[in-house]
């Protein structure tokens, strides 16, 4: 690790490996942010282009979508919280909120795949028309991310419990918090370009 | 400003508070607003990014000692980078041309093209 300590700022920051690693995040995240992006620019051209498929008015339901928005955010928060005591130097309380985070994580994948479940019970899959496919591709998108987050974040309560508080770990613990902030913010634009657009037009 | 010395942490529930309220806001602009279309799509689209600005300032650390200048360059470029990738997506697929300038053969053979995906 590296020789300069750097005093007065969060432990994560201390090395010049720490600062490096989190600014090389921020990186990918803008990398990430691209990605993204093209995939909404794809829903947004291929918007009711339905073929012979229903529309998405009729089957997009307001209230599973309100309570995975919910479930999301408040999964973000608990992320943050987690942040917040690990900044004051708390081990346990780092590990119980990521554990919520956790879970409050796996319940929003499970909505998701009984929402989609659902969709293709109704007659409407990947293959049903160009609308539909990207539909599923930028939602699907989203949430394959949420799930390496949630393998991630598994893996970095582990090295936790292995390693307790250094600024190795407190840097690992910093970016996956990033990552699901991030997962956060991209559902955000979902939530309103495809779920609540698609219910009014 | 030192983060040991706030030990309640304020922002992060100030921040929780307001994007839960902004999420139900937009939900109650979509669906039950007498709003015309384009203003309902105009005002949820705002309240997002109000949102993601949020999460980015209160919960993600975007500015603070020790980050630097990075994080919030490389956001906002990269925020930039998707408005262009989407809008300029949309203006030259679903608008670009569908008006009609004076009547050049490119521009009928598109007229064409947009009625044939129409009649879907």
């Amino acid at each position: 690790m590296s020789e300069n300590v750097h005093n007065n700022v969060p432990l994560e920051y201390s090395t010049d490996e720490g600062q490096n690693s989190i600014i090389g995040f921020w990186i990918f995240l803008a990398a990430e942010i691209s990605l993204f992006a093209t995939l909404f620019a794809t829903y947004a051209v291929l918007f009711s282009r339905t073929a012979d498929a229903m529309e998405p008015a009729e089957l997009f339901q307001p209230g599973i979508v309100l309570v995975m928005t919910v479930l999301l955010l408040t999964s973000s928060f608990t992320c943050g919280l987690a942040i917040h005591f690990m900044r004051q130097g708390s081990l346990k309380g780092t590990q119980i909120l990521l554990g919520i985070t956790l879970l409050l994580g796996m319940t929003f994948i499970g909505f998701e795949i009984y929402e989609f479940i659902h969709y293709v019970s109704e007659g409407v899959t990947l293959q049903s028309s160009a609308y539909w496919s990207a539909f599923y591709i930028l939602a699907g998108t989203h949430g394959i991310h949420v799930m390496v987050g949630i393998g991630w974040m598994i893996g970095i309560i582990i090295q936790l419990f292995q390693h307790g508080l250094t600024a190795f770990t407190a840097r690992k613990v910093f970016i996956v918090g990033l990552y699901w902030h991030f997962l956060d913010v991209i559902w955000i634009f979902i939530f309103t370009g495809v779920y609540l657009i698609g219910m009014v037009v | 400003m030192s983060e040991k010395k706030h030990k309640y942490p304020w922002n992060h529930i100030i921040g929780f508070v307001l994007s839960i309220a902004l999420t139900f806001l937009a939900a109650w602009t979509a669906l039950s607003s007498d709003l015309p279309v384009m203003w309902i799509i105009i005002s949820i689209m705002v309240l997002a990014v109000i949102q993601a600005l949020i999460q980015l300032f209160m919960f993600m650390h975007i500015v603070e000692k020790g980050a630097g200048d990075a994080p919030w360059n490389m956001m906002f470029h990269a925020a930039v980078v998707a408005a262009i990738v989407v809008s300029g997506s949309l203006f030259t697929m679903s608008f670009g041309f569908t008006h009609d300038h004076g009547g050049g053969e490119h521009e009928t053979e598109q007229h064409e093209e947009q009625g044939a995906h129409e009649g879907h």
